[in-house]
């Protein structure tokens, strides 16, 4: 009877499983489109599967084995019982074979149902709580059907009894792993998970890769939409990724403004924008919801608008604008869902054709218009930080090695010692360096956060159209945002320049031994490494380098690195100001408090002004820069400062 | 609560930062139509003489407003004229306009001029339009010191608003590139005054010092938030000869007048 009743159950859940995909691709296709190729994205896509994947994964040896076993079982299995007991080719080795490859699927099925007695916080329960007795049943009973077939029982053994105990046992097992893979159950993840990584928006990311910067608008397009307000206006391969999402929560564990009690949850909001694709509500979401925000009262369709401004949509806006942008999910997501991407291009919606930034946005965006920085100072000020210094300016010298790019920090009292002290350690090494002075404006970064392409764009083209009148050879800044913004997203608007943090050049500095330096004096350091230019720019080392050469071992946090925690000032989120329970500089200064450190190293003008921002008594805050200057020795020279710099000025032509 | 039968035209006009001096929306016209969104939601209409291919009249048009008219006039002209007869035409039944505009002659006579020769009422200070009943509007108008005055007014009437009205609404990029500026052709009229007149940069106005005597802070904060002059003299029964002399000494007295 089984070998009747076998094929029929697994063929009929075979074709129910391809017109799920099938329904589910279409659910995909209402996006808009996206240029990845097809044929090279599948051919990548095993090598991405495996090496890139994997290699986020592995941060969790646990789950990484148990991954590899259980799906590596079941594809095996799988694909053996499709032609063992589908075909009834009933050969001996084959039936071995599937065994197996049936307890190898087990043994990792045992290490899934034990992460979930008792699961952290950050794991979906619901559907997911049954799927690791799904895949037990699947594989139990697979290895019992298979039994005879390797000849180690007889055929009819057991009788009817059994036999319809197996067929139950099959049933639950191929409705699990082969219906639920395209009809929106648990295994959904992996039918989507491995397209989305055939058809990645952001290819670069494989193979050692990085692709951190902000894709462009088209603002020449007059009908292409500004930003997405409804699901459909992602494009289908971002609709595919929110499809990949497995709900481990690793980054809803990462994310500063969650655990500030922010209503934000990157998890949820993935989760989110599948209800948006395949319509429906929130109420089974079985997760941590957005803190202080019941689950249950949002719902949203594929034309619906994500976000409704007057009542209740899918996403409350106040979820988008929580966000400070810091990659902390992205890189922990095993799957490699761009968050940020999908909360950027909805706050573009909201900036751009609602009009509705909250808080001090608007009016952040209107100075950015008006005067070229974000706090609407007077942009002939520029340089007033810098009037004893004698800079020299790039429209007097035309090229340069270095153009020193100043930042908006220029107008900020507690930057401008940042800034005075980079200046001081550059004239050390006698660095051929130029400003551009009053020719230069806000980067852009915070514009585009909040969602302002426009004005970013047109930020961008004005300094790109400044720095185009000069040459130099390389462009250094202390403001890891302007780098990141530089370096990565002034290329799609024709701006290609080599661009290096501080750091690093300071780095460069050491190594070419152009820095007499002594000794740090004054007690034990930290370093808080900053979101763009560690998850953004991958530059962890240059920073802990140079202090290491002024003699400072790190004494680091628990969170550090790629898993640094946000400061709180990325995004526009300081602008946007979201409230939460606590603040996000507060959580951050605890765990430099941790370390026992008396003073946090940090290397960005924003980290500086949140950590700031934080009441005493608390570790001071310091700038590389201002530690690497104060541990400059006069070098035994003649020359005091200002000649040491001018005659290599004057040389220039 | 919208008004949607009541025509409102809100009168715009290209302003400049104060910092930069770049060409933005105007404050006070964009508070003013801030407040004719909230009348007339989508309804209201925009008016601006002048030049239709500014660019930064668009920034109207981005607070979700889909068409600005504007007459077309020339820099020095004199717009006055050709505004009431459209306003009178368009059958206005509210219109509002900032105090001052923030480039040109500045003088905020407009609202004025516009009310004289329409023949209207004006409420200057607008800070809220309460209720429209049967043609007659019930507002508030922003005194000194926050203070509030409820008017009825029976339309149609001009209405100028100053930094007490609502703050006006971001201005989004998408609407306003959509818009639509439709130019029109009006009769030009010169402006007398510009023909004879210079101009030049205004010099900041002279303000009084106020010599403040107090001792204890209560003092000096009662000092600091009690009206400007309560000094001073109330003449009535006077013939206006008698009144502008009473005035030219005082300014004499005031030095204001050598
Ligand atoms: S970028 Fe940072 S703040 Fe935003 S969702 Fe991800 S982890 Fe949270
Ligand atoms: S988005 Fe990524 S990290 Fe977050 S739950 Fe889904 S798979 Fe896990």
């Amino acid at each position: 009877m089984l070998d009747t009743l076998l094929p029929i159950l697994m063929f009929c859940a075979l074709a129910l499983m391809l017109l799920g995909a099938w329904r589910r691709v279409s659910l995909w296709r209402q996006g808009r489109p996206s240029p990845v190729s097809l044929m090279r994205g599948l051919a990548a896509m095993p090598r991405r599967y495996l090496v890139d994947l994997h290699r986020v994964v592995e941060r969790d040896t646990y789950m990484s084995r148990t991954h590899v076993a259980t799906a590596g079982g079941f594809v095996l299995a799988a694909l053996l019982a499709i032609i063992v007991h589908g075909f009834g080719l009933h050969h001996r080795l084959l039936g071995f074979a599937l065994l197996g490859a049936t307890v190898l699927m087990f043994c990792g099925a045992l290490f899934v149902a034990k992460r979930r007695r008792n699961p952290p916080a950050r794991l979906s329960k619901g559907p997911w709580d049954r799927l690791p007795k799904s895949l037990l049943m699947f594989s139990v009973s697979f290895f019992v059907v298979t039994l005879p077939v390797a000849g180690i029982l007889p055929g009819d053994v057991g009788g009817w009894g059994l036999a319809l105990l197996l067929l139950a046992g099959v049933a639950w097992g191929i409705a699990e792993m082969f219906f639920g893979m395209t009809w929106g159950g648990p295994m959904k993840h992996a039918f989507a998970g491995a397209l989305h990584l055939a058809w990645h928006r952001r290819a670069e990311r494989f193979g050692d890769g990085r692709s951190t910067g902000l894709k462009a608008l088209d603002l020449e397009a007059p009908d292409a939409p500004l930003g997405v307000e409804k699901p459909t206006d992602f494009t289908w391969n971002q609709l595919l990724g929110f499809d990949a999402c497995v709900q481990c929560g690793k980054c809803e564990a990462a994310c500063p403004a969650f655990a500030a009690g922010q209503p934000l949850n990157p998890k949820k909001l993935i989760q989110d924008m599948v209800i948006g694709l395949a319509g429906g509500n929130d109420a089974d979401f079985a997760g941590s919801p957005y803190p202080g925000v019941p689950l249950g009262e949002h719902s949203g369709g594929p034309h619906q608008p994500i976000v409704n401004l007057q009542g209740k949509g899918l996403v409350d806006a106040d979820t988008l604008w929580s966000c400070t942008t810091c990659r902390a999910c992205v890189e922990e997501c095993p799957m490699m869902i761009e968050h940020v991407d999908a909360i950027v291009d909805m706050r573009r919606h909201l900036t751009l054709e609602q009009g509705a930034t909250p808080n001090k946005g608007a009016e952040v965006l209107d100075n950015l218009i008006a005067t070229d920085n974000p706090g609407g100072f007077n942009p002939g000020g520029r340089l007033n930080w810098a009037a004893d210094l004698n800079l020299p300016l790039m429209s007097e010298k035309k090229q340069a090695d270095v153009l020193f790019w100043v930042g908006d920090g220029a107008f900020d009292m507690r930057n401008q010692r940042t800034l005075r002290a980079f200046v001081k350690v550059l004239k050390a090494a006698g660095v051929d360096f130029a400003v551009l002075g009053q020719e230069e404006r806000d980067s852009g970064d915070v514009a585009r956060r909040l969602g302002d392409e426009a004005t970013f764009q047109r930020l961008a083209r004005r300094n790109i159209a400044s720095l185009a009148q000069y040459r130099f050879d390389r462009i250094v800044t202390c403001d890891p945002h302007s780098f990141h913004v530089l370096k990565n997203e002034y290329g799609a608007l024709g701006g290609n320049y080599q661009v290096l943090h501080h750091s690093t050049y300071m780095d460069e500095l050491i190594a070419d031994k152009r820095l007499t330096l002594g000794q740090h004096k004054g007690g034990s350091v930290t370093y808080h490494d900053p979101c763009y230019l560690g998850r953004y720019n991958g530059e962890y080392e240059a920073p802990r380098s140079v202090l290491k050469a002024i003699g400072i071992e790190v004494k680091e946090m628990e969170r550090s690195g790629f898993r640094s925690r946000c400061c709180g000032g990325g995004g526009g989120a300081p602008i946007t100001d979201v409230p939460g329970k606590q603040r996000i500089p507060d959580m951050r200064m605890n765990d430099i408090k941790e370390t026992g450190a008396e003073l946090v190293a940090v290397g960005c003008p924003q980290c500086t002004a949140m950590f700031e921002g934080v009441v005493e008594p608390r570790p001071h805050v310091k700038d590389i820069a201002e530690l690497v200057a104060d541990a400059l020795v006069d070098a035994p020279a003649p020359a005091t400062q200002k000649p040491v710099a001018r005659p290599d000025v004057l040389e220039v032509h | 609560m919208p008004h949607n039968l009541l025509n409102v035209i809100t009168l715009v006009s290209v302003g400049a930062h104060p910092v930069t001096g770049r060409a933005r929306r105007a404050e006070q016209d964009a508070r003013a139509v801030e407040l004719g969104l909230r009348l007339a939601g989508k309804e209201l209409q925009l008016l601006h003489a002048g030049d239709p291919q500014v660019e930064a009249l668009r920034a109207y048009l981005g607070m979700g407003l889909a068409e600005m008219t504007v007459l077309q006039q020339p820099p020095r002209a004199d717009v006055v004229p050709a505004l009431g007869d459209y306003l009178r035409d368009a059958g206005a039944q509210l219109v509002l306009t900032g105090s001052q505009a923030e480039v040109g002659e500045g003088s905020g006579m407009l609202p004025y001029l516009l009310a004289e020769q329409l023949d209207w009422p004006l409420v200057v200070g607008l800070a809220e339009v309460e209720s429209v009943t049967e043609g007659v509007a019930q507002v508030l108008q922003a005194l000194p010191r926050g203070q509030r005055r409820r008017l009825q007014v029976r339309l149609p009437f001009v209405a100028s608003v100053d930094n007490a009205a609502p703050e006006a609404r971001q201005s989004a990029f998408g609407p306003a590139r959509r818009g639509q500026l439709r130019p029109q052709d009006v009769a030009v009229v010169e402006d007398m005054l510009l023909e004879e007149a210079r101009l030049q940069p205004a010099r900041p106005r002279p303000k009084r010092l106020k010599v403040i005597k107090a001792k204890t802070g209560a003092e000096r904060m009662k000092a600091a938030t009690a009206k400007a002059s309560a000094g001073g003299q109330v003449l009535t029964d006077m013939t206006p000869e008698q009144g502008a002399e009473a005035i030219v000494t005082l300014l004499r007295d005031e030095k204001v007048l050598r």
